[in-house]
């Protein structure tokens, strides 16, 4: 590791993880996160107002942690970095609250960078810089988006994202209706990987010649789901939870990745990297390498834990702005819960950076 | 010791650094804008600073507002209190929010016997509290809609934006009084109940006096025609 690379600690608080990071350009030297999940389960997803609540009371504490396991003195940042959007208002704004107070106190620059970009950028944790150009598939309950990144704090573009469901959002539904508990990704992988994914043919959403070639869409696969499950319960018979859940989950990983590597082909991209919970999703992770190795393209996956929300994603892009010498945010920066992909971070306007050296 | 307060629990944003040895608000801001607490507490507090000449690093304790008010404002305060706090390796300490403008107001001369603070809680609710002829708080804070307040009570001199929002229900709102936070006030009172030793409540369990809103999800709806 190199001593001379940007230092820097970031907050993620766009969801139901309270995530601190700690990075030492690409080096990883802390991953703390305290979830809220538990108390959504009951909820069956995530509600805003007890994320908001559980943020603030694990802020100050999952900070220290993450010091306490990176080893380093806050007064040896070189940054502070924090999810300014997008994500769920109130809970993004305890975060930005939290990074503003972090960085004024400790006279250090504040950046607000985008979550979306922050999720690509975490793979420099696992596998070194980023190849530029770089296509991006990204799929969580949140989002499910694909994004061709040509310079990871300044260029972000989509070309297409879901219409309706997030992909981590279909698997929660389809959890909910087998009865298998929140969040769904996991169990349904589990369930999955015992099953027969040619059981059931399940549509694949946005499919046909005439749709839009990178957007996808998860409801129809849901509701198709939802009435062959009723079909059975009304008949009487057993639902095969296995092979439901291997042919649905297939449904939706074989759209993932087919245009996936569309668009890297139609867009002359050799690396697809894949982010958000779902990248945990072990026949996603399979059969993205077994079509990009067809294609040639190579595939970079984080290990699960980098691909959920989490504090480390957002000091990996932090640092690269610092090595990249990006315009700091000001202090009166604020969380914007929609703030567009094309927005890699939130820097000050110009007269607030005079401001700001004063 | 010098004490930065702010409060972000009422529709103002406000922040004031006291002297806590010679009791002299060293500098204050008051500014009134319900949906940008996010972005106005940072600046307020730096602008505070240098008004006051301290620098950060002098501060001995910090003082915040910890509701009852609008969670999503209210926790802007909170949360950069505990930052800072930890940052700057210096205690954080909370305040009802309804003791604050109780002090400004009985400061101001607007209050001299006892009287009810009323803050807007929103659908249709007040936050309020009682305070007796020495300016101590006797009961809530609490949530109510104003008509479910004890008639008794309710005819007592009240200060605060929610009293002024609900005039039938409190006829004796003062008009001329302070309506919304200011963090001199809120500052003087930590400040008295510091030296005081009186206990003051824990800046990391805010008043938020209702639950979340949250649902537990209807049992699966069927998609298919019955
Ligand atoms: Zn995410």
């Amino acid at each position: 590791m190199a001593a001379d690379e940007p230092l820097v600690l970031g907050i993620e608080t766009s969801c139901d993880e309270t995530g601190v990071g700690i990075v030492r350009g690409t080096t990883l030297l802390a991953d703390a996160v305290a979830s809220s999940v538990e108390e959504h389960g009951r909820y069956g997803g995530v509600v805003p107002e007890i994320a908001s609540r559980a943020h603030l009371e694990a802020m100050v504490p999952t900070v220290q942690r993450a010091l306490d396991q990176a080893g380093v003195k806050a007064s040896d940042l070189d940054g502070i970095a924090v999810t300014a959007g997008p994500g769920l208002a109130g809970a993004l704004l305890v975060g930005v609250s939290a990074a503003k107070a972090y960085a004024y106190a400790l006279g250090k620059p504040l950046y607000g960078v985008n979550h979306l970009a922050s999720h690509i950028c975490v793979d420099q944790l696992e596998h070194g810089r980023l190849p530029e150009p770089t296509m991006a598939l990204l799929v969580s309950g949140g989002h499910s988006s694909l994004l061709l990144t040509e310079d990871i704090t300044s260029s972000v573009r989509s070309l297409g994202a879901t219409i309706d469901d997030a992909a981590g959002e279909a698997f929660d539904k389809v959890a909910r209706l087998l009865n298998l508990g929140f969040p769904g990704g996991p169990v349904i992988d589990r369930y999955a990987r015992e099953g027969d994914p040619k059981a059931i043919a399940f549509p694949r959403g946005l499919s046909g010649a005439k749709d839009p070639a990178y957007d996808f869409s998860f409801s129809g696969l849901k509701t198709a789901v939802s009435r062959w499950v009723e079909a059975k319960r009304r008949a009487g018979e057993e639902v095969p939870v296995r092979d439901v859940s291997a042919s649905f989950q297939e449904a939706v990983v074989d759209v993932l990745t087919r245009k996936a590597i569309r668009a890297c082909k139609d867009e002359g991209v050799d690396h697809l990297m894949i982010g958000g919970g779902v990248a945990a999703n072990s026949r996603l992770r399979a059969l993205a390498q077994e079509r990009c190795d067809r294609a040639g393209v190579t595939l970079r996956v984080p290990r699960p834990k980098l691909c959920t929300d989490n504090g480390a994603m957002v000091a990996a892009l932090g640092s690269e702005m610092v090595r990249r010498d990006r315009a700091p945010s000001a202090f009166d920066l604020s969380a914007d819960s929609s703030l567009p992909v094309t927005d890699t971070h939130v820097p000050a306007d110009h007269d607030q950076l005079h401001r700001l050296s004063e | 010791m010098l004490l930065l307060a702010f409060d972000t629990a009422t529709p103002a944003v406000t922040a004031a650094v006291l002297d806590t040895g010679t009791g002299e608000v060293l500098a204050s801001a008051d500014q009134i804008d319900a949906r940008r607490h996010g972005e106005l507490l940072l600046p307020t507090v730096d602008a505070v600073l240098r008004e006051a000449g301290v620098a950060k690093e002098r501060l001995g304790a910090i003082a915040v507002g910890v509701g009852p008010g609008p969670y999503t404002g209210l926790r802007v305060g909170l949360a950069t209190a505990a930052a800072l706090g930890h940052a700057l390796g210096i205690p954080v300490h909370g305040v009802c929010t309804l003791d604050g403008i109780a002090r400004a107001a009985r400061d101001g001369g607007f209050v001299d016997g006892p009287f009810l603070v009323a803050t807007d809680a929103r659908r249709k609710e007040v936050y309020w509290a009682r305070y007796d002829a020495d300016g101590v708080r006797v009961e809530g804070p609490a949530v109510d809609r104003p008509a479910e307040i004890d008639e008794k009570l309710a005819t007592l001199p009240a200060v605060g934006a929610g009293a002024l929002l609900y005039p039938d229900a409190f006829p004796g709102a003062l008009e001329q009084a302070p309506a919304h936070q200011s963090a001199a006030a809120l500052a003087a009172f930590a400040a008295d109940a510091l030296a005081s030793g009186a206990e003051l409540p824990s800046p990391s369990t805010p008043l938020y006096l209702r639950r979340p809103d949250a649902e537990v999800p209807k049992n699966y709806k069927t998609v298919l025609p019955s």
